[in-house]
C-alpha cells in the first residue's frame, strides 16, 4: 500500500492530468460535481455524494452518436467517433463503493449483446479510482444491497484520513496509473487504513437504512408487488420530474432524438426518465398515461425487473441521491419499507 | 408547532367524520422528522400520520389542481405563502374554489435540511427546534444552529400573510420581520453585464433539466408544457447545449412572469441549489417599478399589470432599456 | 468503424404501393442494391427518416425473398407522415433486425396454422404466411381470417385475392365491419367471424391486430377450444434503441424489442397488464 500527504494531493492530481483527463469532485457555483481538473478548481473528495453520479463519464446525459448528410437524394450516415481507436484514458478519482457497483449495474445493460460500443469505448478509456467511505449518512444503505463502502473496488482503491490518503491498484489499469505517479508516494498505511475500515464499518451497522428488508423483491412476485395497492398511496405527491432518475447512479434509461444543424443532421441521446409524461408515447396511445404507472415503473424496474434480467442482482446501490433530492421526500427507501419485507418494522 | 399540529389533526378528523369533506391534503410522517411527503387522507385513521413541522415547506395548492376535480370537497392546510399560490390557480380557473376548504394555518417559517447540512453537519438523524435554536442530531454527534441561518430561502424573507381562509389555525404570534426580498436582485442589478452573465451561467450550466422546478411551480400549470410536446418543434429534455439551458428557465421566467407569486418552491426543490428564484423576482421588481407595486395572489379576481392596458402604461421600448417610468 | 447497431444503414426505396387510403407498403433496399440484412418472420427494423425520427416497423415482406424488404405502414405519426410523403428513390434509414421471430421452425412446423389478423395488423402476418407459402409442405393446413374497416382497408388485398386463395389446402375469409358496395364477402367483426367460423380448436393461431380485436378474437378462440399455449401474437410499443437497453418498452420484465414483439398468450399472461 502506498500513501501521499492530503497537502500534496494537488500534486497528484497535476501529474495525472499532464497525460490524461482527470474527473473528480469539483464545487462549482455550490454544488459538488464530477468535472475535469484544472489548476485552481476547488476538489470537494469530503463529498460523500455528488449531486449527479460518476455515470456521466460513461453515459453522459447528453452525447452525439452519428450524422446525416443529404445531398439531392442521397444520404450519407457519419459515425463521428473518429478517432474511437485512439480514445484518450481518462481518470475517474474519488468513487464511492455505490457508485463503482453502479457502473456495474450499468455494464450489465451497454455491455450486453449487442454491446452498445459509445458506452464500451468509454469504459475502456476509464480508470476508476474508488474512495472508500468513511463519513457515511443517515440516507446511506448501499449494506442492504450488499456494498462494503470501506473497501470499494476499482482499478485502484485509496483511502483517506485526516493526514493521508492511501493508494491500492487491483487492476492493470491500476498498476499503470500507479507507476505513473508512483514517484510522489511513499510506502505503508496497511494500519491505519484497516483501523479505518472497522471504524467505518461500526457506523454502517448503526445507520437507519442499513438492514432494509428485500426479501419480497423477487421475480416469483412480479405480479403480486405489480397489483400492491400501495402504489397509489405512495405515488401520490409525485411531481412527476426527472430528478430522482437524473441523479441515481444506475437510471440509464435514455431517448434518441436528432437535431437539424446547418452541416446536416445531428442524433444525438439523452438522458430520458421513466417519470416523463411522454416516455412511452406512441403516435397511437401510450401505455403508462398515469404517474402511479410511471413511478411503479421506477421501482419494480429497479427492485424486480431489472434483478429478474441479471440474476438477482438489484439496480438500486442505496447511495441515497433520491432519498436527499426527492422534491416531496418520495424515495426508494420509503418503497421498500412499504412493499418490501416484513422486516422494516 | 407540536400542538399547531395536534388541532389540524383534530380539525381534519371532524371535518371528516362530518363528511363536509371527503379528504383532506396535508403532510404525512415521513422516516425522519425532516422529511414529511404531501398526502391525501380519507379516513379519520389515516389522519394519526398527519404531520404539521418546520420541513413541511412543500407547497399544497398545486395538487388541488387535480384534486378539486374530484367527487365531494377537498380541504387543504395552506401556510400563508400558499395561499397567494392559490388564489392565482383559482384566478387562472385551475382550482375549482367551491371545492376546496382552506384551513390558513400559521408557518413560523421552515427549515431547510440542505442549509443546516451545508453547515457541515453529515448524518443528520434528527432536529428540534426550540426558540431561534435548531438541535440537529447526527451520526456524528449534536449541534446548535441558529434558526434564522437554516430556513428556506423563501422564509428568510417572507412578509406575507393569509390571503384565503375558510378558518385558520393559528396558535402563536407571528414574529415581527423587516427584510427586503429584493437585496439579492440588488446585488445582481449591481453586476456589469459580463458579471451578471457570468454569475447566471455558473449557475444554470449546473441544471441537469429535470423539469423539478417547473413540475412543483403553480404557475406552471400548462396541460401541456412546450417543453414537452413533440408538435412544438422546441421540445426538449436534453441540457444538450448551455445556450438552450439558459433559454429554458428565462423562457419559463417570462411565462411566469406578472403570475409568479414568489413561493420559492423552484428554488427549494432544485437538486443543483440554482437560485431560480432570482430570475423570477427579478421580473416582480420590475414590474413593481415599471406598472405600480403589485404582488400576484393577493386576490383571486382582477386584473393584472401585464394582462390590463392602461394609457399611462410604461412603453415597451423603455421597458427594454430598463427605464422605468 | 466499429460494429454499432445503432448507426442504421442506408435504405433506397425502390417501390411504393398505395394499399389502402393510410397504409402504403415500401420496397426497400441497400444502396447497392441488394437486400440489406437477413431476418426471420416477425422481425422488426427501425426505419428512420432523419431529422425526423426512427419508428420500429415491423418487416412485412418474407425472409424467402432474396431481393429486397418490405415495409407496411400506416400513416399515424409524424415519422409515419413523412414515410408517406416519399417518392420513388428516396433514402431512409434502416437497422435491424430486431427481436424474436414466429417460431416458425420450431413450434409451428407440421401444424395446422390460423392466422387472424385485422387492419394494418396483417403486416407481421404476411411475413409469416409468405413464408409458410414458401415452404409449404412443412406445414399442415392453412387457416387466414382477415378483416379491416372496410374493403378499402384490406392491405395488400391483390396478394390475398390472386395467390393467397389459389394456394393448396388454404383457406381465405375475409371480412369487414360495415356493408359497402362492391362487397359480396362477409360483413362483421373478425371476433365474431371466428366463431361463426367454427374453427378447429388443434390448430396453432397467431393473431395480430388493434388490442380490441386481440382481446375479443382470442376469448372466442378459447371458447373454440383453443389452447391459450397454441396462441401467438405481437405487441407494440414505444422504442428507441431496438435493443433492451433505452428503457422504454419494457411489460414487467420482458423488453418488447427484445424479449418480443412476439409472445405466447401464455407469456402475455405472465406478465403484468400494462400494454
Amino acid at each position: 500500500m502506498l500513501k501521499i500527504a492530503k497537502e500534496r494531493l494537488n500534486d497528484l492530481y497535476a501529474k495525472i492530468a499532464e497525460s490524461m483527463g482527470l474527473f473528480i469532485p469539483i464545487k462549482r457555483a455550490g454544488e459538488v460535481n464530477y468535472a475535469v481538473w484544472a489548476e485552481g478548481k476547488e476538489v470537494s473528495l469530503e463529498t460523500l455524494k455528488t449531486v449527479k453520479s460518476p455515470k456521466n463519464a460513461f453515459f453522459p446525459q447528453t452525447e452525439n452518436m452519428m450524422k446525416f448528410k443529404t445531398e439531392g437524394k442521397n444520404l450519407e450516415v457519419i459515425d463521428i467517433r473518429k478517432d474511437w481507436s485512439e480514445e484518450k484514458s481518462f481518470v475517474m478519482f474519488g468513487v464511492k463503493a455505490c457508485d463503482y457497483k453502479a457502473i456495474e449495474v450499468l455494464d450489465k445493460v451497454f455491455l450486453a449483446e449487442p454491446v452498445d460500443t459509445y458506452y464500451q469505448l468509454r469504459r475502456k478509456a476509464g480508470i476508476i479510482v474508488t474512495l472508500a467511505c468513511s463519513r457515511p449518512e443517515e440516507s446511506c444503505f448501499c449494506k442492504a444491497f450488499g456494498i462494503d463502502a470501506t473497501s470499494p473496488l476499482g482499478d485502484v482503491t485509496t483511502w483517506m484520513d485526516e493526514t493521508y490518503l492511501y493508494w491500492q491498484a487491483n487492476t492493470e489499469k491500476g498498476e499503470a496509473l500507479t507507476a505513473l505517479v508512483q514517484d510522489l508516494f511513499t510506502e505503508g498505511g496497511e494500519e491505519e487504513v484497516a483501523a479505518q475500515k472497522e471504524t467505518t464499518a461500526a457506523i454502517i451497522d448503526k445507520l437507519p437504512y442499513s438492514n432494509l428488508d428485500l426479501s419480497r423483491f423477487k421475480p416469483e412476485n412480479l405480479n403480486e408487488l405489480f397489483n400492491a395497492s400501495e402504489w397509489e398511496e405512495m405515488s401520490e405527491a409525485c411531481l412527476g420530474c426527472g430528478t430522482c432518475t437524473f441523479v441515481c447512479p444506475t437510471c440509464q434509461c435514455f431517448d434518441i432524438r436528432d437535431f437539424k444543424t446547418n452541416e446536416g443532421v445531428l442524433r444525438y441521446r439523452c438522458w430520458d426518465s421513466c417519470m416523463y409524461s411522454d416516455f412511452t408515447l406512441m403516435a397511437h396511445g401510450n401505455s403508462r398515461t398515469t404517474q402511479m404507472q410511471r413511478f411503479r415503473q421506477r421501482f419494480m424496474h429497479k427492485l424486480v425487473y431489472y434483478p429478474s434480467q441479471n440474476d438477482g442482482l438489484y439496480s438500486c446501490v442505496g447511495c441515497g441521491r433520491c432519498v436527499n433530492k426527492c422534491p416531496q421526500n418520495l424515495n426508494i427507501v420509503k418503497v421498500i419499507k412499504t412493499l418490501g419485507g416484513k422486516n422494516n418494522d | 408547532m407540536k400542538d399547531v399540529e395536534l388541532k389540524m389533526i383534530e380539525r381534519a378528523k371532524e371535518l371528516l367524520a362530518s363528511g363536509e369533506v371527503a379528504r383532506v391534503i396535508g403532510w404525512k410522517k415521513g422516516e425522519f422528522y425532516f422529511d414529511p411527503v404531501p398526502a391525501s387522507f380519507e379516513t379519520v385513521e389515516e389522519l394519526d400520520s398527519l404531520v404539521y413541522n418546520y420541513f413541511c415547506g412543500a407547497n399544497l395548492s398545486k395538487y388541488l389542481i387535480e384534486m378539486s376535480k374530484k367527487e365531494g370537497k377537498t380541504a387543504v392546510f395552506l401556510k400563508p405563502c400558499d395561499t397567494y399560490s392559490f388564489n392565482q390557480l383559482v384566478k387562472e380557473h385551475r382550482i375549482k374554489r367551491e371545492n376546496v376548504y382552506v384551513i390558513a394555518v400559521e408557518c413560523l417559517a421552515k427549515l431547510d435540511i440542505n442549509k443546516i447540512k451545508a453547515q457541515g453537519v453529515t448524518g443528520v438523524t434528527d432536529v428540534e427546534v426550540v426558540d431561534k435554536q435548531v438541535k440537529v442530531t447526527s451520526l456524528y454527534g449534536e449541534v446548535v444552529l441558529n434558526k434564522p441561518d437554516v430556513v428556506l430561502e423563501k422564509c428568510s424573507v417572507c412578509q406575507k400573510t393569509h390571503q384565503v381562509k375558510d378558518e385558520e389555525i393559528i396558535l402563536h404570534e407571528r414574529p415581527e420581520r423587516d427584510v427586503n426580498r429584493f437585496a439579492q436582485v440588488a446585488e445582481l442589478e449591481a453586476m456589469t453585464e459580463d458579471e451578471c452573465f457570468a454569475f447566471w451561467r455558473n449557475q444554470l450550466s449546473k441544471c441537469i433539466r429535470c423539469n423539478a422546478c417547473r413540475n412543483v411551480c403553480p404557475a406552471c400549470s400548462c396541460v401541456k408544457c412546450v417543453f414537452d410536446n413533440p408538435a412544438s418543434g422546441i421540445a426538449a429534455k436534453a441540457n444538450d447545449d448551455k445556450f438552450e439551458e439558459q433559454l429554458f428557465h428565462i423562457i419559463r421566467a417570462f411565462h411566469v412572469a406578472g403570475r409568479c407569486t414568489d413561493c420559492g418552491e423552484c428554488s427549494r426543490v432544485c437538486p443543483q441549489n440554482i437560485p431560480l428564484h432570482l430570475l423570477n423576482r427579478k421580473f416582480i421588481k420590475d414590474i413593481d417599478s415599471f406598472y405600480g407595486e403589485y404582488q400576484a395572489g393577493e386576490t383571486a379576481e382582477g386584473k393584472t399589470p401585464l394582462t390590463e392596458y392602461t394609457e399611462g402604461d410604461t412603453e415597451p421600448n423603455d421597458v427594454f432599456k430598463g427605464e422605468a417610468k | 468503424m466499429i460494429n454499432e447497431t445503432l448507426i442504421p444503414k442506408i435504405g433506397v426505396v425502390t417501390d411504393i404501393r398505395k394499399d389502402t387510403p393510410d397504409v402504403k407498403t415500401f420496397r426497400v433496399v441497400g444502396t447497392d442494391g441488394k437486400k440489406l440484412f437477413q431476418h426471420m418472420p416477425g422481425q422488426c427494423a427501425m426505419v428512420s427518416i432523419p431529422g425526423v425520427g426512427e419508428c420500429m416497423f415491423s418487416i412485412t415482406s418474407s425472409p424467402t425473398n432474396e431481393e429486397y424488404m418490405e415495409f407496411s405502414i400506416k400513416k399515424c405519426g409524424c415519422v409515419t407522415e413523412v414515410l408517406h410523403a416519399l417518392e420513388v428513390g428516396a433514402q431512409l434509414t434502416v437497422r435491424g433486425p430486431y427481436g424474436k421471430n414466429f417460431p416458425v421452425e420450431e413450434d409451428f412446423k407440421g401444424k395446422d396454422l390460423l392466422f387472424i389478423a385485422g387492419g394494418i395488423g396483417l403486416a407481421p402476418l404476411r411475413s409469416v404466411i409468405n413464408y409458410v407459402r414458401h415452404y409449404r409442405e412443412n406445414y399442415g393446413k392453412v387457416v387466414i381470417v382477415y378483416g379491416a374497416r372496410s374493403k378499402d382497408d384490406l392491405v395488400d388485398i391483390d396478394e390475398i385475392k390472386n395467390e393467397w386463395v389459389n394456394e393448396p389446402n388454404t383457406e381465405v375469409y375475409l371480412t369487414i365491419d360495415r356493408p359497402q358496395d362492391g362487397w359480396d364477402g362477409h360483413v362483421g367483426f373478425v371476433p365474431a367471424y371466428v366463431k361463426e367460423l367454427g374453427l378447429n380448436p388443434n390448430m396453432t393461431a397467431v393473431l395480430c391486430g388493434p388490442p380490441i380485436m386481440i382481446k375479443f378474437t382470442l376469448a372466442g378462440l378459447l371458447e373454440l377450444g383453443f389452447e391459450k399455449s397454441r396462441v401467438y401474437t405481437t405487441l407494440e410499443l414505444r422504442m428507441k434503441c431496438g435493443v433492451g437497453k433505452c428503457g422504454r418498452c419494457n411489460v414487467g420484465d420482458k423488453f418488447v424489442c427484445k424479449d418480443g414483439p412476439v409472445f405466447r398468450m401464455t407469456e402475455l399472461d405472465e406478465l403484468p397488464d400494462e400494454y
